[in-house]
């Protein structure tokens, strides 16, 4: 596991966002490995960093939260994308395609 | 806005803690569920899938702690801890939290208790508008500074002077007011048009006096007091253009004061009269009997008026040489003069309550220190799991905030008792003269001084176990099992603050001591009369009687009727009476001396020529007055020691001649002296009086005194009830004994409350002194049981530990002792004004109060020592 990143902080948020605008409802397990599995397995969610940044978009009101059924019919919590959250992932996106563009230009002058 | 929802989210996240642990708890357990079973699928064993599972989700409760932040406001959500464990612990003692809080309720009661008193009188703003720029107006002689002023004087300042934007005169003096039975005393103050004006305050019903409605044309106008209105009118609205007879002159009530008004120099006071100058002392420059009060213009500071009033005075005694000769001016800031005399007093008295309080305070630390020194393995143990140092203090601030609270709670509340019961305990015609002491009771001001009270205990109180742990390293806590070094440790520091304490107990006692032994010479200081069997009163009869014939003929009719009631060996009048005041002055020159219009300025008293006899005064030499000696005899005197010793030096008086100043002097010879009477406060210096006889200067106002063979009390009513036999016209006062008098005038009654105040204070200093050094010495007895029981297994006896024990206890002492001696006398320096009769280095007191001081410290050390001495070296080695 060493070989794996650990997520970049501040991008986890975008990624959860991202994810379940993606999936819809997902429980914290779900958006973990949905989240690997898209970097191809390059990265690792840590569950210390997990449920802390997704009590932070619950407060911020990003996303709401609400006890359900898993598809192999265990209880989970799942979260749902707000039309707040929907609303911050595109202005995050927008930020963060941006950054990016400014980064890839330094890195390639 | 998204950061306003998270914070109030947080916030709510304070009251649901316990239902979100649980919460977070499930989803944790539900997600681990998830990836088991996604493990399963993926073809692990059951037992294999769980343990990758459980790997990957890494420590549950970093990750929970990390959550616990997020979800709620870390700082509160530890404060509110810490305040619940503080509680708890406090708790869960007890008899260290009820001894704790009582000792600092006892405390900060003293000190607010008597803030109180000192916010009334020196603080609180006065009930004037800008009060600040108000000064009292005074003429000046060489003896006294702060002088009456007449009202030519008065009329010729006002004119003359350039600083005063206003200036208005007051006299405060009996008046007799006629009512349906008859005549009553009356308290009343006659004042200048102007004079609400000047202090700004204006009738709350009817209307201030018309500039001119003192001139002595215009119709008689009064105003009421709101206490006056009320207790004579019951306050009905319908007294304005009723008219009240004074002096035997009907005035008509034109108004009422707001009720916060006051004005201490001339209370109590019913009636404000217009002044209306008419008769002759208004018209008599000499005659100096009205005090100013003036609101300088402004931009005019207080030194530029006085030296304008100085210049006035300077021109006015060169335009009058006769009557203003040695007259100057001063002037102070009016606020001395509404309380200024209770001043020393009360800064002593707080003083007082501050060490007192100082004393509480150390106790409770040091208190607080043992109570950290026990716990000394609970916070190295909490230390070594992680808790940070910055954790640890937040516990103690905590601590000590929550005993301040409840501290405080119990002082502010014991405060408000205290301030009533010492407002009770002041007699009330006292009181009348302090009417800025109406209103005392809590306000803003004293909530604010006792919260920085309040914070300065709590800083104490948290820093000193946060300190003593940050000192000493907390991993030896553990190592040492809470025994050995620490315990020294903290002997160290709380053998210091002991020293504290009971050196401020001794400057408490010795200055309570200074004070007690003041009261007893004030009290039995020669006056030179006899007081017991003596009874006084004192008698205005009206204007009728202002002639000559008739207020001789009065006299004669009072002691006849007086001498004749059962029980009554003599009588005698005087105008004013011992222990009273060295005012009511003449000016008088001696003949057959240079004279160049100078005068000499000495209180005079007519008397009747049984009033000596009376009081049992006696005479040095010559003769007393006779009863035959009239305006029709030669003018005769009497004069007492310090007369003859200022103006006669070497000479002998009898036979010389005196003289008003008058042109041509008519003269007065001096047939008697007498040893001094303290005609002044108890406290004062005797000074030169002379004395004439009351059928050679009669009057209408004079004091009768009694010499009875049996109880005073008794006598008083008869007194006044064969006065008004004689005519229903004449008033009286209540009427006292000269024991009396004399216990309860003024100078006897600030030495005894501050002798009492104080003595109370250092009384709890010492209970708290001496507990304090029992607490130190049977801590550090406990702490040495194991070497006491070595000791005594080897061999020592119990004496010698007794001298163990008891020798730490003394070194304690002497060093609190001699601490507190070079305290006490730098504190008695500092209130010298307060004693009497007593030096501030008192040999005899410091003495006394030294002894005391040891032995209640050798007694409470004893206690510990006793059992230090009853150790058993085997059950001590044991338990070790």
């Amino acid at each position: 596991m060493s070989d794996k990143a650990d997520v970049l902080q501040g991008t986890l948020a975008l990624m959860v966002l991202k994810t379940l605008e993606g999936l819809g409802p997902l429980h914290g397990y779900g958006i973990a490995r949905r989240i690997e599995q898209t970097s191809g397995d390059l990265l690792s969610v840590n569950y210390g960093t997990l449920y802390p940044a997704l009590l932070k978009l619950e407060q911020e009101g990003s996303i709401v939260s609400e006890w359900g059924v898993s598809e192999n019919n265990r209880k989970a919590k799942f979260y749902k994308l707000t039309r707040a959250g929907r609303k911050q992932l595109e202005k995050e996106t927008r930020d963060w395609e941006q950054t990016a563009a400014i980064l890839a230009r330094f890195l390639s002058a | 806005m998204r950061a306003l929802r998270t914070w109030i989210s947080k916030l709510a996240g304070l009251w649901t803690s316990a239902w979100r642990e649980r919460e977070l708890a499930e989803e944790i357990e539900a997600n681990l569920q998830l990836h088991v079973d996604d493990n399963v699928r993926r073809g692990m064993s059951a037992e294999e899938a769980r343990r990758n599972a459980v790997m990957r989700l890494g420590g549950v409760e970093p990750t929970k702690q990390i959550y616990r932040e997020t979800r709620t406001l870390p700082f509160v959500e530890n404060t509110i801890q810490d305040f619940r464990f503080a509680v708890r612990q406090l708790r869960k003692n007890p008899g260290f939290t009820a001894t704790a809080t009582f000792i600092l309720g006892l405390g900060i009661c003293a000190s607010v208790a008597i803030f109180g008193f000192v916010d009334a009188a020196l603080i609180k703003p006065l009930p004037y508008s800008n009060p600040d720029r108000l000064v009292g107006v005074f003429e000046r002689i060489e003896w006294c500074h702060l002088c009456n002023i007449s009202y030519p004087d008065y009329v010729d300042w006002k004119k003359l002077n350039k600083s005063f934007g206003s200036f208005d005169v007051y006299q405060h003096t009996g008046m007799m007011l006629t009512t349906a039975s008859g005549a009553e005393a009356a308290k009343g103050t006659r004042v200048t048009d102007g004079f609400f004006r000047t202090l700004g305050v204006t009738p709350v019903l009817g209307r201030d006096f018309f500039p001119g409605e003192d001139q002595p044309a215009a119709p008689r106008a009064v105003l009421l007091s709101y206490s006056g209105w009320q207790k004579r009118y019951g306050g009905e609205r319908g007294v304005l253009g009723q008219t009240v007879t004074l002096n035997g002159e009907a005035n008509v009530i034109i108004g009422v004061l707001p009720r916060e008004f006051h004005f201490a120099p001339a209370e109590p006071t019913d009636f404000w009269t217009a002044f209306h100058a008419s008769g002759e002392c208004d018209e008599r420059r000499s005659c100096h009997d009205l005090y100013g009060v003036a609101r300088l213009k402004d931009g005019v500071s207080i030194e530029t008026a006085l030296a304008d009033v100085k210049l006035i005075a300077q021109q006015l005694e060169a335009q009058y040489p006769q009557t203003n000769r040695g007259q100057g001016a001063s002037l102070e800031p009016l606020k001395h003069g509404i309380a200024g005399n209770i001043r020393p007093i009360l800064m002593l008295l707080m003083a007082g309550a501050g060490l007192l309080l100082l004393i509480a305070t150390v106790n409770v630390a040091s208190l607080l220190l043992v109570r950290s020194e026990n716990r000394r393995k609970e916070i190295s143990v909490r230390s070594a799991l992680g808790a940070s140092s910055g954790r640890l203090a937040s516990q103690f601030v905590t601590e000590g905030l929550v005993l301040v609270a409840a501290g405080s709670a119990a002082g502010l509340t014991a405060a408000s008792w205290a301030m009533k019961l010492l407002l009770a305990l002041i007699p009330a015609d006292m009181l009348e003269g302090m009417p800025y002491l109406r209103d005392l009771g809590f306000n803003p001001r004293i909530l604010v001084f006792s919260f920085v009270l309040a914070a300065l205990a709590a800083v104490l109180f948290s820093v000193t176990p946060a300190l003593h742990f940050a000192l000493s390293k907390t991993g030896e806590g553990i190592a040492e099992g809470s025994r050995g070094s620490s315990g020294k440790g903290w002997s160290r520091v709380g053998s210091k603050l002991v020293v504290v304490e009971l050196a401020m107990a001794m400057v408490l006692l010795v200055g309570a001591g200074l004070l007690g032994k003041s009261l007893y010479r004030l009290l039995r200081v020669d006056i030179g009369i006899l007081t017991d069997h003596l009874v006084t009163m004192e008698l205005g009869a009206p204007r009728a009687y202002e002639k000559p014939e008739k207020a001789i003929a009065l006299e004669r009719l009072v002691l006849n009727q007086i001498e004749s009631l059962p029980g009554v060996r003599s009588v005698g009048i005087a105008t004013d009476i011992p222990v009273s005041h060295w005012g009511n002055t003449t000016w008088i020159r001696v003949l057959g001396r240079p004279w160049n219009g100078e005068h000499l300025e000495m209180p005079e008293r007519d008397v009747s020529a049984g009033y000596f006899r009376t009081l049992g005064a006696k005479l040095a030499r010559g003769r007393f007055f006779e009863e035959s000696e009239d305006a029709s005899k030669p003018h005769v005197a009497i004069v007492n020691q310090a007369f003859a010793k200022q103006y006669f030096p070497g000479e002998d008086p009898i036979g010389k001649q005196l003289s008003y100043i008058s042109t041509p002097p008519v003269p007065i010879d001096i047939i008697g002296i007498l040893e001094d009477i303290k005609e002044g406060p108890l406290d004062t210096d005797n000074r030169s009086t002379l004395y004439v006889p009351f059928n050679q200067s009669p009057g209408n106002y004079f004091n009768i005194v009694v010499r009875i063979s049996q109880a005073e009390q008794p006598l008083i009513p008869a007194l006044a009830a064969t006065i008004r036999q004689i005519d229903f016209g004449i008033v009286t006062s209540p009427g006292e004994t000269m024991t009396g008098r004399m216990n309860d005038s003024y100078s006897a009654y600030l030495h005894r409350s501050a002798a009492w105040l104080v003595g109370g204070f250092a009384v709890l200093a010492l209970l708290l002194g001496v507990v304090g050094l029992y607490g130190v010495v049977a801590y550090s007895v406990s702490q040495r049981t194991r070497e006491i029981g070595i000791r005594m297994a080897l061999g020592a006896q119990p004496g010698s530990v007794y001298g163990l024990i008891l020798k730490e206890a003394g070194w304690l002492t002497a060093a609190g002792v001699g601490i507190g001696l070079v305290c006490s006398i730098g504190a008695a320096t500092l209130m010298k004004a307060l004693l009497f009769g007593v030096r501030s280095w008192d040999v005899e007191t410091l003495l006394c109060v030294g002894a005391m001081l040891g032995v209640c410290a050798l007694l409470g050390s004893y206690i510990p020592a006793r059992r230090a001495a009853s150790v058993n070296p085997v059950e001590a080695l044991h338990t070790e």
